[in-house]
């Protein structure tokens, strides 16, 4: 029935039209209603909350002791020390885990560019680590790095280059960079995902110009390859950067933070806060500063995308 | 010469690949060897690498003596209850998104990429707090919710790219026709997106089954999902690596073949940001 309203309203003129003009102007907001709602009830307005309880002292375990107190928390929080140690571990964490993900990417999409039988098979294979859930990784790694059983001492006792058994995760020293080395392997594969999809779109033709031209490979790396894949670099970067940053699941099922405080990074400090001392009010508020902190690095990805977008 | 050729490739091409290929697929493969190896076995001799040795031992175990198949069905239930609540609240979003230039466009597209970078850690309190509240603690629907907050704006972004690629000449075409908009919308934009529907919804299968920090905290004893129940595999005295590597051999297998599956289709929202790695 409405179809044939519809149908009349187009070839007639007039009220009707205007009508279906003025309902395609609420159409669009009407289809996004379900989205924007459910969205506002499901992260905008717990975010406020989260927001709002910083301000409380707010433990779980006594609710009707919940009191105002300001930014109270905030200020214990900056006198922390724990909280300084978890953001210089946070900023190692991403300086250290990002490039290494990017280069091992890089590598990685490059041997796949190439012309070979089983591209196809490789292709597939390489992504596996991303596949993974992180509970998994994390306690394959945690196997992987056993001090007394697991293959990597193992094999480096083996191969002579060390000479005891290295306690991966127990010591201060190493754990850290043992979970690391973990999130890159994670993470590489979409590095090399992103990259071999921006190697494609490179023209061959500008290559064999190169060659005739007798640039030698590195050259040709260098001034086609490298601006030719420099926005996807920077786009998967910043992505990464962010989500390497927020990943705490893979670090606590490693670690929990330990040993001592050694692996914490500010949103596990936050999740450890509010999971095992109950405090919701002072985990609200390292989950509130980092977000904070964080948000510099978001502004700068949403800015490039709704650029893209745009055009 | 023309063996020359092939040396050098293989030092150039092949054995590089197959490096890499080695690292990306090693630690997993190891997995699955642990899990052939039988626990006693692996105290006194190590991860055997040769059939020999290998025995069902610990997927028996698994499957026998742990509930581990009622986990991997609360994670089926969380996971399509997931895909359900994200894809049919973002496909009119998608379409209003692609087809329609209104008022307010940038900043709705720009709140719900924004909604996909907020730390997890932010929103993990207060939605404790909320289903506390609401007596939702340890049910499924708790999880599909908070799964959701991911698996939404991640299909917004998805679809959006996959409408905006079918013609818009199309619905014209078929307004013409005398079909409304939402008919248009029914009968010719989403059976051609079917296919982009199709892989997100398998991509936001794949990340709600293996998500596992919502899981813990919102979760409990009558709903433990599989990335929860592998942790408890580890054992109260002793760490029982071959339990836990069937475990996680069982629990990451049938979501790293799906993703395989899928992966292709998913260059192109990569590109936009909107998928979750």
């Amino acid at each position: 029935m409405s179809s044939i309203n519809e149908a009349l309203a187009l070839e007639a003129p007039g009220p009707r039209r205007r009508r279906r003009l003025r309902r395609d102007a609420f159409l669009p907001y009407a289809l996004l209603t379900p989205a924007v709602v459910v969205v506002l009830i499901i992260v905008f307005a717990p975010m406020i909350e989260a927001l709002v309880t910083s301000f409380y002292d707010y433990v779980l375990f006594r609710p009707n002791a919940a009191a105002f107190v300001g930014i109270a928390n905030y200020v214990k929080l900056f006198h922390d020390p724990v909280f300084w140690t978890s953001l210089w571990q946070t900023a190692l964490w991403i300086g250290l885990t990002v490039p290494l993900q990017m280069g091992l990417g890089l590598i990685a999409a490059l041997l796949l560019n190439r012309d070979f039988a089983w591209r196809g098979l490789a292709r597939a294979l390489v992504i596996i680590p991303w596949a993974l859930p992180s509970v998994v990784i994390a306690l394959m790694w945690r196997w992987i790095y056993d001090p007394n059983i697991g293959v990597l001492n193992d094999l480096l006792l083996r191969l002579d280059i060390v000479r005891a058994a290295i306690p991966w995760l127990a010591s201060p020293d190493v754990a850290l960079y043992a979970v690391i080395a973990t999130l890159t392997w994670q993470g590489f594969p979409f590095f090399a995902v992103m990259i071999l999809a921006g190697l494609q779109g490179i023209p061959k033709s500008q290559y064999e110009a190169a060659a005739i031209d007798g640039a030698s490979a590195w050259r040709q790396f260098r001034h086609i390859t490298l601006p030719g894949i420099g926005p996807i670099l920077a786009t998967a970067g910043l992505l990464r950067t962010i989500w390497v940053a927020n990943s705490i699941d893979v670090i606590f099922v490693m670690t929990g933070g330990g040993p001592g405080y050694s692996t914490y990074t500010l949103p596990l400090f936050a999740f450890v806060k509010a999971r095992q001392n109950l405090d919701f009010g002072y985990g609200s508020a390292i989950a509130v500063t980092f977000t904070v902190i964080l948000g510099a690095i978001v502004a700068v990805y949403i800015a490039r995308t709704m650029r893209e977008v745009e055009r | 010469m023309k063996r020359d050729g092939f040396l050098k490739r293989l030092a150039i091409t092949h054995i590089p690949v197959a490096l890499v290929i080695l690292l990306a697929i090693g630690p997993f493969a190891w997995m699955i060897l642990t899990s052939l190896t039988p626990s006693a076995a692996i105290v006194a001799k190590g991860v055997s690498v040769s059939p020999a040795g290998w025995a069902p031992d610990n997927y028996v175990r698994l499957l026998a003596h742990t509930d581990f198949l009622g986990n991997m069905g609360h994670s089926l239930i969380v996971a399509l209850g997931t895909v359900a609540l994200g894809l049919v609240v973002s496909v009119t979003a998608a379409y209003a998104f692609s087809r329609f230039r209104f008022f307010g466009r940038r900043v709705l597209m720009l709140q719900f990429l924004l909604v996909n970078m907020f730390p997890v850690v932010l929103l993990i309190l207060p939605l404790f707090t909320l289903m506390r509240r609401l007596g939702l603690l340890d049910t499924h629907l708790a999880l599909i919710i908070a799964n959701a907050t991911v698996a939404i704006p991640f299909a917004v972004w998805m679809l959006t790219s996959y409408v905006g690629a079918i013609p818009k000449s199309l619905d014209e075409a078929a307004m013409i026709d005398g079909c409304s908009r939402l008919q248009a919308l029914r009968r010719v934009v989403l059976p051609l997106a079917l296919p982009g529907i199709i892989s997100t919804g398998i991509y936001i299968f794949i990340t709600a089954w293996n998500e596992y920090l919502y899981a813990l905290t919102l979760g409990g004893r009558h709903v433990r999902t599989v990335t929860v129940a592998i942790q408890t595999l580890i054992g109260e005295y002793q760490i029982e690596w071959g339990l836990l590597a069937a475990g996680g051999v069982v629990g990451a297998l049938p979501v790293t073949i799906l993703f395989l599956i899928v992966q292709r289709r998913l260059v192109g929202g990569l590109t936009q940001g909107a998928v979750k790695g």
